[in-house]
């Protein structure tokens, strides 16, 4: 099957990435307007084992950026370098720079910065609490106090998760009644409660059915205006679906990344076109 | 031929273990009916062997403050009262020491110093009672009449409490020991408990922007509630039923009195302490009564920490 790829041909990408000028190497190159978030050198150990090798990558601005390859590539680990989530894992490190609209993540309040940089997870894991309360712990912990700034939040995290409807009667139950994909939306709806400039989700449809990997998918296009999203998937057509720039990732190394179309059609590596034409993974 | 024999091989296999199947239940079955005849077996010998101070006393022997062997006038109040309070006092102190230990050990401390604590405890919960209330005597009722006490009551000597005259032994200091054998437990389910909490769960709460102490006190402490709860009874359960050091630390005098510093009794160490010797048949039967009512409290405890599991587990996840 030919993977269907959305519509884009808006000018604004750019081709190539990787070699493009403006993103080629140097730490200290200005990043471009629309990179949202970046890395650059970045080489990543959990104690001796290098798990990531000199990845560069601009993630852009509202865009819905993909990253593929076989498991045990390191997708997660980059992802989770964004937020820095890794550093909970004793005896982690990296070399090199990772950007938040051109500051190192390094430099900034650990607790601002993941409140900036949202995660949805591969496993979908609400609180052992209730649906109102999964959803209002986020602005809770980022100070908001007020009883109806807390409803109101609840209500408009749920809309743009596409739950409502399904959960507005029974805020108060635990989210353990919910199904698996209303979990999994409701962790979105969680994560985009702190109004997130950026989203990362690692694997967040590999456990669900179809319908509701397509939901999932239709909202990430729906808050796609306000949020610059990241996904990592080992399922080539959801990429294709849904990302407007990919990345492929093997043996802790970014092979290419470019605009999905580019990484699905046209190829520049016969590594990326193995995997992708499915011979490899 | 050849298929027809594997088919009976096949059918004789499955024989097997269908009456694998039956053994299997009918062990269970033997267990759990041999589990039911045990309790009621208790029940019923304490039924018997105290029925004759039950009859004599009635309902008037548990409210009876009057323990009096030499006049035959048996009263269980005294002991309920001290069994009672010495096993709240043994939590309010170990519970929040217990479980803040036990954080320290899951979330905070490195690995290594915490698997060595965590063997260090393990082995506290190992030492027999004897010997914690040896210990208590050289060092903990010296401390507790000479330290403790006089600054409890120089600064809360205005509640009842805290006032009246210092023996070192008494409810407090009986508190005191059952704290420190009862912390173990605490320590070391608790900190299972968290341990056990998923990852995913401290990440959730970490990837929103929470600190590590947010996560750990909104997130990982209600995920480990159940475990939490469930070290608390057991403690709870050993707090009741301790005989040993109670017995050697809680200046055994049956009456009830406000102050904590004062001596006082508890259900078990009266029944270790006269059973011996005990005066009369009625005297004996007063104190299996008292073993009865001690019965009874840890069923009553143990059904409410089974209610209160199956309530908070209803409510979350
Ligand atoms: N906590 C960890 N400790 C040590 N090695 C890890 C850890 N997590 C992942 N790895 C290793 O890092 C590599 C990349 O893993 P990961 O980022 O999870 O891959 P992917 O998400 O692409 O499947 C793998 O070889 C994996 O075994
Ligand atoms: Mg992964």
């Amino acid at each position: 099957m030919q993977p269907k790829v959305s519509s884009m041909s808006s000018p604004s990408f750019p081709t190539k990435m990787h070699i493009e000028p403006h993103s080629s190497g140097a730490a200290n190159t200005p990043t471009s307007k629309e990179a949202k978030m970046r890395a650059a050198n970045l080489n990543f150990f959990y104690g001796s084992f290098q798990a990531l090798y000199d990845i560069d990558l601009e993630i852009q601005a509202n865009r819905i950026t993909a990253l593929i390859g076989p498991s045990g590539c390191g997708k997660s680990t980059f992802l989770r370098t964004l937020n820095r989530i890794n550093e909970t894992i004793r005896g982690t490190r990296y070399t090199g720079e990772v950007l938040l609209d051109g500051v190192d993540v390094k430099s900034q309040d650990v607790t601002a910065l993941r409140r900036r940089v949202g995660m949805v997870f591969q496993k979908s894991n609400p609180f052992p609490k209730t649906i109102f309360d999964n959803i209002a712990y986020g602005p809770k912990v980022n100070g908001m106090t007020s009883k109806q700034d807390l409803e109101v939040t609840v209500e408009k995290s749920l809309r743009r998760a596409a739950l409502w409807e399904e959960v507005k009667d029974k805020l108060q139950k635990p989210a353990s009644a919910l199904s698996g994909g209303q979990q999994q939306r409701l962790c979105i709806a969680r994560a985009m409660a702190v109004d997130p400039e950026v989203l990362l989700l690692d694997e967040p449809c590999s456990a669900l059915d179809p319908i509701a990997t397509l939901k999932i998918e239709e909202l990430l296009f729906s808050i796609k205006d306000q949020t610059t999203i990241v996904i990592v998937t080992h399922n080539m057509q959801q990429a294709a679906r849904v990302a407007d720039n990919t990345g492929f990732f093997m043996l802790g190394k970014l092979v290419e990344f470019d605009r999905t179309e580019m990484i699905f059609r046209n190829p520049s590596k016969k590594e990326t076109e193995d995997y992708v034409t499915g011979r490899f993974g | 031929m050849a298929s027809s024999a594997k088919s009976t091989s096949f059918t004789a296999v499955r024989k097997s273990v269908q009456m694998g199947d039956e053994a299997a239940r009918l062990v269970t079955l033997v267990f759990a009916g041999g589990i039911l005849l045990i309790t009621l077996l208790v029940v019923a010998v304490l039924w018997d062997h105290s029925s004759l101070a039950l009859y004599k006393f009635g309902f008037h022997f548990f409210t009876s403050q009057n323990w009096d062997p030499n006049s035959d006038e048996f009263g269980a109040l005294p002991f309920v009262y001290g069994t009672l309070m010495t096993s709240f006092l043994a939590l309010l102190i170990a519970v929040p020491l217990g479980v803040g230990a036990a954080i320290f050990l899951a979330e905070l401390a490195p690995p290594k110093i915490s698997s060595i604590l965590t063997f260090l405890v393990e082995l506290l919960a190992a030492v027999p009672s004897v010997i914690y209330g040896l210990l208590a005597i050289f060092t903990l009722v010296p401390f507790m009449r000479d330290t403790v006490e006089p600054a409890l009551q120089s600064t809360l000597g205005f509640l009842p409490f805290f006032q009246g005259q210092i023996f070192g032994v008494g409810y407090l200091t009986a508190g005191v020991i059952l704290a420190i054998m009862t912390f173990p437990f605490i320590i070391s389910i608790s900190r299972e408990a968290l341990l056990a909490v998923p990852r995913e769960q401290r990440e959730a709460a970490l990837a929103l922007g929470a600190t590590q102490w947010e996560s750990t006190f909104d997130i990982v402490l209600p995920n480990a509630r159940l475990g939490i709860i469930g070290s608390i009874f057991l403690g709870l359960a050993r707090a009741l039923g301790e005989t040993m050091a109670v017995t050697m630390v809680i200046g055994n005098d049956p009456s009830i009195k406000a102050s904590l510093f004062a001596p006082g009794y508890t259900i078990a160490a009266v029944i270790a302490n006269e059973f011996a010797e005990a005066s009369g048949n009625l005297h004996l039967s007063a104190l299996v009564a008292l073993s009865f009512v001690l019965f009874l409290l840890t069923m009553v405890i143990n059904g409410a920490a089974r209610l209160m599991i199956m309530a908070t587990s209803r409510k979350g996840a």
